[in-house]
């Protein structure tokens, strides 16, 4: 396995892309945990199968417009949430599907062949490109970053969003930063997990990292541990068993969280 | 006495629905404003307003600015039910907060003058013992007293606070009472809220609000007010405290 690792470079590529991953789920996944915007990052998610559409039909990389996608719908739901006409669950449920559907209308409209949306639907971290990596990374230094750079003012927001308000900070501006990098999280996880299998990937290591943790910054960090730890050992299974690395890096991540919660359960009663 | 605040024939609507019809208020410096009223009566949302989190669909609320033109520094403490108390942050953190640049300040780190006046301002509630708890550890009446405090550390000049003893027990409801009242030497107080106690607490001016401002002046309740408040007279006795809250009570019927 450790061997194959060095020889193969689509295995080193898959690696890197798991530890990116890891890296943007632990931050912006603990924090949609806390934020309960875990619906609407789902809704932007399916958006971008739209994007992928889209791209395929228009000739660009897929991956740019799915980006272009949910960085749009990160907007679109922030807006109408805004103005606060509509209940925020039925317009997520509204973007969710009609990305969805926009995402067929494309692919049919595509001339020739039909282009293969599995890997977009559940991720094959085993196809990683270099442009994706590239691409991935340029996304994960974005997201680091920005939160990094202002991280108290990212926590009294995140606390309290109308005493921030109150005192001065641009509430409504930082809710709109929030969810782009939302999207920008989802267009780095695509690779790896894929459109549907996202969620399990934001919340599993920020939800098992939440059951240890009760410092925001600590609970940042150890859910990057813990989103390392899933991709890592899902990529080993995927490849010794030869089955979807996405399904398997979701499928340890869900189960260890259960584990992790019964164990704590169990011990603190 | 120079005013604080000046509301103007202030309405504010949600879709077609009035919350706040005609309200006309002025707020004298130094005052404790204690608002009243039933709920779905716009007490929070005519907070709100003076906090500019709503627009108003008409009339204005104006702040007198000070002597340097600056304007008016308030502190705000909001209900708790609407904070997530499962968030991961401690007594200290929250009221650290409250000292917080805003704009873009990169790798922003709180002063060590911003840390002792949070020590400070947790001494005034009494909770400086309880600095480096995790807020999910707090009773209500702790958690209301973080609160107080965190609005402080603005150095407010006035303080607004939205139902500061709903879910607090009785002996904490005291001490919120008591504090106010020192707070109130040097700073002006708004309070909403729903128990008929604070009338006899340290407030000394009374609004009570249901759509329209229907009562405006000194901290007594008459039956007249109460009916048109709630609707139906309402027993006012507090139960077991030495306080009447009605100055006199003719036994009334009901009738609604």
């Amino acid at each position: 396995m450790l061997e194959a690792l060095f020889t193969y470079r689509f295995l080193q590529n898959a690696l890197i892309a798991g530890l990116l991953a890891s890296v943007v789920c632990g931050i912006v996944g603990v924090i949609i945990v806390e934020k309960k915007l875990i619906m609407m990052s789902g809704g932007i998610a399916h958006t971008a199968y739209g994007g992928v559409g889209f791209g395929y039909l228009i000739g660009i990389e897929p991956i740019i417009g799915a980006f272009l996608f949910s960085v749009a719908s990160a907007f679109g739901v922030g807006y109408v949430k805004r103005k606060g006409s509509v209940q925020s669950d039925v317009l997520i449920g509204l973007f969710w599907s009609l990305g969805m559907a926009l995402g067929i209308l494309f692919i049919a409209l595509t001339p020739g062949y039909p282009p293969d949306m599995n890997s977009y639907l559940f991720g094959n971290i085993l196809s990683v490109t270099r442009s994706d990596l590239y691409l991935m990374i340029v996304l994960t230094v974005i997201v680091v970053a920005v939160i990094t750079v202002f991280f108290q003012l990212w926590k009294v927001y995140l606390f309290d969003d109308e005493f921030s308000q109150i005192i001065g900070i641009r509430s409504t501006i930082m809710e709109y930063i929030l969810l782009v990098l939302v999207a920008l999280t989802i267009v780095v996880l695509i690779r790896v997990a894929g459109i549907i299998l996202v969620l399990a990937l934001l919340t599993a290591p920020a939800a098992s990292a939440g059951l240890f943790s009760k410092n925001l910054k600590s609970r940042m960090i150890l859910a990057i541990g813990f989103g390392m730890l899933f991709c890592i050992s899902g990529l080993a299974v995927s490849y010794v068993l030869n089955i979807a690395s996405g399904a398997s890096i979701v499928i340890i991540s869900v189960v260890f969280y259960f584990i992790a919660s019964m164990i704590k359960g169990v011990l603190f009663k | 006495m120079n005013n604080m605040l000046e509301i103007e024939n202030l309405c504010v609507n949600y879709g077609n629905t009035p919350a706040l019809q005609n309200v006309d208020l002025v707020v004298e410096e130094g005052e404790f404003l204690g608002i009243m009223g039933p709920n779905g009566g716009g007490k929070s949302t005519l907070l709100k307003a003076m906090l500019g989190l709503i627009k108003p669909s008409e009339g204005t609320i104006r702040f007198t600015t000070g002597t340097d033109g600056k304007q008016k520094r308030i502190g705000y403490v909001p209900q708790f039910a609407v904070i997530d108390r499962r968030f991961p942050i401690t007594v200290k953190e929250v009221v650290l907060s409250g000292h917080i640049i805003p704009g873009l300040h990169p790798f922003f780190k709180y002063s060590k003058e911003d840390e002792r006046d949070t020590m400070m301002q947790l001494e005034r509630v009494g909770m400086a013992d309880l600095a480096d708890r995790h807020i999910m550890a707090l009773s209500g009446g702790e958690f209301q007293k973080m609160l107080i405090a965190r609005a402080l550390a603005v150095q407010p000049e006035l303080l607004l606070l939205d139902e500061p003893t709903a879910s607090v027990d009785a002996m904490s409801r005291e001490q919120i009472y008591r504090l106010l009242g020192e707070l109130n030497r040097e700073i002006t107080i708004i309070m909403v809220t729903h128990d008929m106690m604070a009338v006899s607490s340290n407030i000394n001016k009374l609004a009570c609000l249901n759509e329209k401002l229907v009562y405006h002046g000194e901290p007594e309740l008459n039956e007249s007010v109460v009916n048109k408040l709630y609707g139906c007279p309402v027993e006012l006795v507090a139960h077991g405290v030495p306080h009447r809250v009605l100055k006199e009570h003719e036994g009334g019927h009901c009738e609604c």
